[in-house]
Formats: structure tokens, C-alpha cells, sequence
């Protein structure tokens, strides 16, 4: 398979009144043609800023890509012009916000938000764009959709205004959509199917999906690889499979400990990751995580590890003791 | 229902809800007219014994916090009775329920909104302590505030820090030493680590925990996410539209769930783990919750369950007693 995005030495950051926040500090990741990738890691470690500067959407001035290039389909989306870039956004990548509300025109008809990209981006006739948006509609399982296009946004619950962002999403036929917490702010049974709808969408049309969650579970369901983020780094990536089966990097092993599961005999005790996460205005030299770390050595403290090979399918790990956690995590 | 639970129980009920009902109307309609009412908690029956967890589980909009607010008294109830510590609290009058409010505190979810932000962590503790006159003495009651931030794993510093000074996690636990102030028996824990990061939520849950044990406290845990309400709770209700579909030990719950729409809520939390989920079973549901301005006829899951019959629209199924202690309200159960 091709790869269709390449993130290469991304750094964008943010000037703040307590100083420069490093919220992306050179990451390198891909996507492949068709495959679901998966971005986790916990609340402010730089999941949506990524998505965003691929989108070039980081709000200037405060907000800037200080580097790195985002090759889509070779060509790197950071020297287009601007006319170039609004062709792409919304068209061949599309993105999925966390909150349908705010992403969402309140005093325009659903129809209207369908069809207004349709003419623009692929000069359908207004006709042609109606009959589209009906298909769109009943892609993403939204009941009698001729009647539903005169509805506005407020008429819809959560479950179907989510349901209305991806069938935006995929009006155009993108080749890749950024989902920033799809589900996040639903049910458990209307994220079922809401995940399940977009899994068999990227199936049947060949859409290559960033799903960025805090959720272990749904990665371990939908994702094929996963890049775990720390305080703006990526420090570890590997298929699903391997990831959860052998974790070289101890903040994967904390994550993956400190979640009470229901496939496994109730514990006396969860095991936390002590301490908090990081300020990023306010980085230590060495590993981020070292602070809060069970594994920390003194070289982790004065030296930051680069991602080296860990497993095998690509699984790389930035950590100085990855090979102690091989045993650790068999025990 | 309640009365047969607390008789099984060895322990003493601390807290007992029978024929709950709160009913919210809303306006809107044409004209100013009320355009309806919202069913929030509709028929809700339980008793939670002294020590235990009760873990309150279901769907957003399902009468979860509703439910708590009326334990709480924040909310009068349309119907029903609260026995807290032996007393019926609904009718107490607002000087009688004050005495009571103290022994039953909440903690919110959201740590942020539910602390004042222009005062210290040391004040928002103490203030507490001083309105209701626990304790008069100033100087005791700094002593009291340290020791309650000692108790949460915060440090007597922290008492000089703004609630923005602190991180989720941190508010959180000043959160609940705020509830623990107060001395009280019974906290609500309204969904008080889902606004938390995944690896400050074991934390927090992990403190929760100790201090049950410690101080004997009793939870009433209202969450929707049914991995932590397993490792927490005793016993487990799960809600539908104003209404408990289920109630039961925890392991018999988890492992034998009795009503399809429990079993819809377990197979439809992701496990962490790929090879696991590559063969699982799921069950997707069809459709959405249903507002609880017009519930469906009948049994108010019957428009998405999957085995439901003819009778499931005529008729609401009570909740029985299937197994002993065991609870649902399913006709085909
Ligand atoms: N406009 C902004 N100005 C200043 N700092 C910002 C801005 N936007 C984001 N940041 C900072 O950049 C960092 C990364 O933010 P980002 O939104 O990418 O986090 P995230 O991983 O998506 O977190 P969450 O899980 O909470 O959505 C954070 O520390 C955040 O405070
Ligand atoms: N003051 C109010 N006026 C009108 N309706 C209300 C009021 N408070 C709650 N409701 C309604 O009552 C129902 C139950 O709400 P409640 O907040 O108890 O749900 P919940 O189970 O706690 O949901 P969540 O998981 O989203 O917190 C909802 O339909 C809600 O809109
Ligand atoms: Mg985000
Ligand atoms: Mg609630």
C-alpha cells in the first residue's frame, strides 16, 4: 500500500503569557492508503494541534508551525497557497470535530450544509447536489433523508448531528478523514454505532482514517497502528496488536495498567501512574515522562531518548530501559 | 422492593428510596403553554446499606443525576419517599433538613466549576467547617484543613493555591475534602473522574476507595463508564429513561445480566485489548434513547431492544426479583 500522508519533524507552537507551549515538538508519523491510524494520549499532549496544523487550521498569531513538512500524496501541504490548501481542506482530507454543535451552522438547513460543499468543491448543479446529500444521509443511517434536509442543526440529537458531521466528511469522497474524538461526548450504545457506521465505511470506500482518542479500548477495536503522545512527542508506535501485547514504553504499560477492564477478574486495587502530567511550557531536558516514571534511570533526567526499534512491524519506542519492560510486561 | 432488599441485607440501610418521581415541566409550547413534562426519574426504588457503593449506571439523560440531586434533597421529588439514617427527609422542613444535608455530600464531575475561583483551597475548606459551626476555633480549624488535604494526598501548601493553580486531578481531591469537611455519611459521587485524565482517574478512584474504608463512608456512584462502576461498586443499577431496567450484585450483574439493554451497555464497551475485540460478539443497537418528554408505551426500551415482543409495547414489566437479589424489569427475563 502507498502512503498517503507523511508527518515529518512537525513543530508547532503556541506563545503564551507563561511562556512558548511546545504543543507539537517534532513528530514524524504516517498514514497509509485505507488505514486507520490511531493518535492517543492524555488530555494537552498535542493530539488535536496535529490534526489541526495538517489541516493548517492553528489560530495565528499565538499559534504557529515553527517546522516540518506534511507530505500529502508527495506534496507538502506546508508550501501551498492558501487557494491551494482550501481545495484540499474539507475535500481530499476532511475532519471529524469532538463537538457537532460548535462545527455545525445553527441557522442553516442540514440540506444547506451538505450541498454548499458539493457546488463549491465539485461544481454539482443544485439538483445534483440535493440527490447527493439524500445518498450522504442514508450512508450514515439517518432515517428518511428527503425530509430530513429541511431540518436545522437543533433538531437532531447528538447521536445524528455526529452522524451529519461524517456525512460531510465523506461528501466529497476525501481520501482521508481526521476524526478529533468522534464519540467522545456520546453514549456508549450510540458510540457503538456510530464507530461501527465509520469502520465499514472506511472498509467499503477505501478511506484512510486518524482516530485521535483518549480511549484504549476503542484503539484497541478500530485502530491497524497506534502512535501513543507524551507532553507533544511520540513516543511510542506499533501496530494495535503489538502495542497491547508488548508495550516498550512504561507510559503505554501505566496507560494500559491503570484502566479497570471488563474481560479480567476484578483487581483489589487499580495501579495508577503517580504524579501529573507535564507543563509544556515548561519541558525538562531529558524524558517528559521520567517525573512520573517507575522505570527512571539517571541518564533519563539529562537526555531525551529518540525513538529506536523495539518490536517487530515498525514498533519503535522512545525510552532508554524499553528492553527491561519486555520482561516486565510478560510478568 | 426496598423492603425486601433491606431485609436479605446484613447491613443496616443507610439509605432508602422508594416510588421515587420527578417529573420536570417545560414551557416553549404555543403561547407560553407548558409544552409537556419531562419524565426525569420515574418510579425508582433502592437501598443502600451503610459502608456499601451503590454504582448508578445508564445513558446520558437518564434521571442519573436527577436521582441524586433528589437524595440530596436540591431537588424536592414529585412523588416518593428518602429514608436517610432512619428519618423520611422529604417532608423536613428547610431548618431540620439542614442538620441533615450535612451528613450527605456530593462531588461533581466537573472540579473546576464546582470551587470558587476567587478563593484559596484553604478557604473553600474552611468556610464549611466555620458556617455550620462544626468547628469555632480558628486556629483548630486551620489544623482541620490541613489534616484534610493530608487525607486527599494534597500537601498544607496547597491551602494557599487558586482551584487555577492546581491541576484536574488536584481539584478533584479538593473537591472531595470538601465533602469530607462536613463529616457526612453518604457522598454522592456524581461522575466524579470523567472530566480526569485516564492516569489521574485509577488516582482518584484509588483514594475514593481508602477513604470508604478509613471513615466508613457510604457512595451512591453515579457513572456512565462500566468498567469503573464494576471496580467500584457492591451492587449495581442500571437506569433507562427515569427508570431502573436492573439492579443486582455486582458479579451477577456484570456476569449475568439479566435485561438486554444491560447486556447492549456491556457488549457495547470497548475492551482494551485487539485480539480480544477481532472475535468478540456485539450487539449494536438500533436507534436512538428516546426522549423522556414522550416515553414509548409499554417497556420504555422496547423500540430498540432486539428480543422484544408484542407485549413489550402493551405492557410495563415491573421490576422482579428473578434471582434472589437480582432485579429487572423485563417481561421475557
Ligand atoms: N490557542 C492556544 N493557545 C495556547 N495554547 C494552546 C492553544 N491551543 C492549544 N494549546 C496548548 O497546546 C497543547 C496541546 O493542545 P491540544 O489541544 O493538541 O491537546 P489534546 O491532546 O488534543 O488534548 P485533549 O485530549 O484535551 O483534547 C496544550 O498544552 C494546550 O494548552
Ligand atoms: N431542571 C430541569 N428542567 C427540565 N428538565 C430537566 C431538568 N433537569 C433535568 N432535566 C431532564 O431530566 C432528564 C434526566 O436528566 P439527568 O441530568 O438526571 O440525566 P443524567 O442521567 O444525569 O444524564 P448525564 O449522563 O448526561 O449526566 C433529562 O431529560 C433532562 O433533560
Ligand atoms: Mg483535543
Ligand atoms: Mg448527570
Amino acid at each position: 500500500m502507498a502512503t498517503l500522508l507523511e508527518v515529518r519533524d512537525l513543530k508547532t507552537t503556541f506563545q503564551t503569557a507563561a511562556g512558548v507551549v511546545r504543543a507539537v515538538d517534532g513528530v514524524s508519523w504516517d498514514v497509509e492508503e485505507g488505514e486507520t491510524v490511531a493518535l492517543v494520549g492524555e488530555s494537552g499532549c498535542g493530539k488535536s494541534v496535529s490534526a489541526l496544523s495538517i489541516m493548517r487550521l492553528v489560530a495565528p498569531p499565538a499559534g504557529r508551525i515553527e517546522g516540518g513538512r506534511i507530505l500529502f500524496k508527495g506534496r507538502d501541504l506546508l508550501a501551498l497557497s492558501e487557494p491551494e490548501m482550501n481545495a484540499i481542506r474539507g475535500c481530499e482530507i476532511a475532519m471529524v470535530f469532538q463537538e457537532p454543535m460548535t462545527s455545525l451552522n445553527p441557522v442553516l438547513t442540514i440540506g444547506r450544509q451538505l450541498t454548499e460543499g458539493l457546488e463549491i468543491h465539485l461544481n454539482m448543479k443544485p439538483a445534483q447536489a440535493q440527490a447527493r446529500a439524500v445518498e450522504l444521509l442514508g450512508l450514515v443511517g439517518i432515517a428518511d433523508p428527503e425530509r430530513r434536509l429541511a431540518q436545522y442543526p437543533h433538531h437532531f440529537s447528538g447521536g445524528m448531528r455526529q452522524r451529519m458531521m461524517i456525512a460531510m466528511a465523506l461528501a466529497c469522497n476525501p481520501s482521508l478523514i481526521l476524526a478529533d474524538e468522534p464519540t467522545t461526548a456520546l453514549d456508549v450504545t450510540i458510540q457503538a454505532q456510530i464507530l461501527e457506521l465509520m469502520q465499514s465505511l472506511s472498509k467499503r470506500l477505501g478511506v484512510a482514517m486518524l482516530i485521535i482518542t483518549h480511549n484504549l479500548g476503542v484503539v484497541a477495536r478500530y485502530a491497524d497502528r497506534v502512535n501513543v503522545m507524551y507532553a507533544g512527542r511520540i513516543i511510542e508506535r506499533a501496530t494495535a496488536a503489538e502495542l497491547y501485547a508488548n508495550p516498550r514504553h512504561p507510559y503505554t504499560l501505566g496507560l494500559l495498567r491503570s484502566v479497570p477492564r471488563l474481560d479480567e477478574p476484578r483487581r483489589a486495587r487499580l495501579d495508577p501512574i503517580e504524579g501529573q502530567p507535564p507543563d509544556l511550557s515548561r519541558l525538562p531536558a531529558g524524558c517528559a515522562f521520567a517525573p512520573r516514571c517507575s522505570f527512571r534511570v539517571a541518564r533519563c533526567e539529562a537526555q531525551a531518548p529518540a525513538l529506536a526499534q523495539a518490536g517487530p512491524g515498525g514498533h519503535v519506542a522512545a525510552c532508554w530501559e524499553s528492553a527491561r519492560l519486555v520482561t516486565k510486561a510478560a510478568a | 422492593m426496598s423492603e425486601a432488599l433491606a431485609e436479605r441485607s446484613n447491613g443496616e440501610a443507610l439509605l432508602d428510596v422508594s416510588g421515587l418521581v420527578k417529573h420536570f415541566a417545560v414551557g416553549g409550547g404555543l403561547f407560553g403553554a407548558p409544552a409537556g413534562v419531562v419524565r426525569a426519574v420515574d418510579g425508582v426504588d433502592f437501598t443502600i446499606r451503610r459502608g456499601e457503593t451503590l454504582g448508578l449506571v445508564g445513558e446520558s439523560g437518564c434521571g442519573k443525576t436527577t436521582t441524586g440531586r433528589c437524595v440530596l434533597q436540591l431537588e424536592r421529588p414529585t412523588h416518593g419517599r428518602i429514608v436517610f439514617e432512619g428519618t423520611d427527609i422529604t417532608g423536613l422542613s428547610q431548618q431540620d433538613l439542614r442538620k441533615v444535608r450535612r451528613r450527605m455530600q456530593v462531588i461533581f464531575q466537573d472540579p473546576y466549576s464546582s470551587l470558587n475561583p476567587r478563593m484559596t483551597v484553604g478557604e473553600i475548606l474552611a468556610e464549611p467547617i466555620k458556617v455550620h459551626g462544626i468547628i469555632a476555633d480558628p486556629a483548630k480549624r486551620e489544623l482541620r484543613v490541613s489534616e484534610l488535604l493530608e487525607q486527599v494526598g494534597l500537601l498544607p501548601q496547597h491551602a494557599r493555591r487558586y482551584p487555577h493553580q492546581l491541576s484536574g486531578g488536584q481539584r478533584q481531591r479538593v473537591g472531595i475534602a470538601r465533602a469530607l469537611a462536613m463529616e457526612p455519611s453518604l457522598i454522592v459521587c456524581d461522575e466524579p473522574v470523567s472530566a480526569l485524565d485516564v492516569s489521574i482517574q485509577a488516582q482518584i478512584i484509588n483514594l475514593l476507595e481508602d477513604l470508604q474504608s478509613r471513615l466508613g463512608l457510604t457512595y451512591l456512584f453515579i457513572a456512565h463508564d462500566l468498567s469503573v462502576v464494576r471496580h467500584i461498586s457492591d451492587r449495581v443499577a442500571v437506569m433507562y429513561l427515569g427508570k431502573v431496567v436492573e439492579l443486582a450484585d455486582r458479579n451477577a450483574l456484570y456476569e449475568d445480566p439479566l435485561h438486554p439493554y444491560t447486556r447492549a451497555l456491556l457488549s457495547a464497551v470497548p475492551i482494551p485489548d485487539p485480539k480480544l475485540e477481532a472475535t468478540r460478539e456485539r450487539m449494536v443497537l438500533r436507534g436512538e434513547v428516546p426522549s423522556a418528554l414522550s416515553p414509548p408505551s409499554g417497556c420504555v426500551f422496547h423500540p430498540r431492544c432486539p428480543i422484544a415482543v408484542d407485549r413489550c409495547s402493551a405492557a410495563i414489566p415491573p421490576l422482579r426479583e428473578i434471582r434472589p437479589s437480582h432485579w429487572a424489569a423485563c417481561h421475557l427475563a
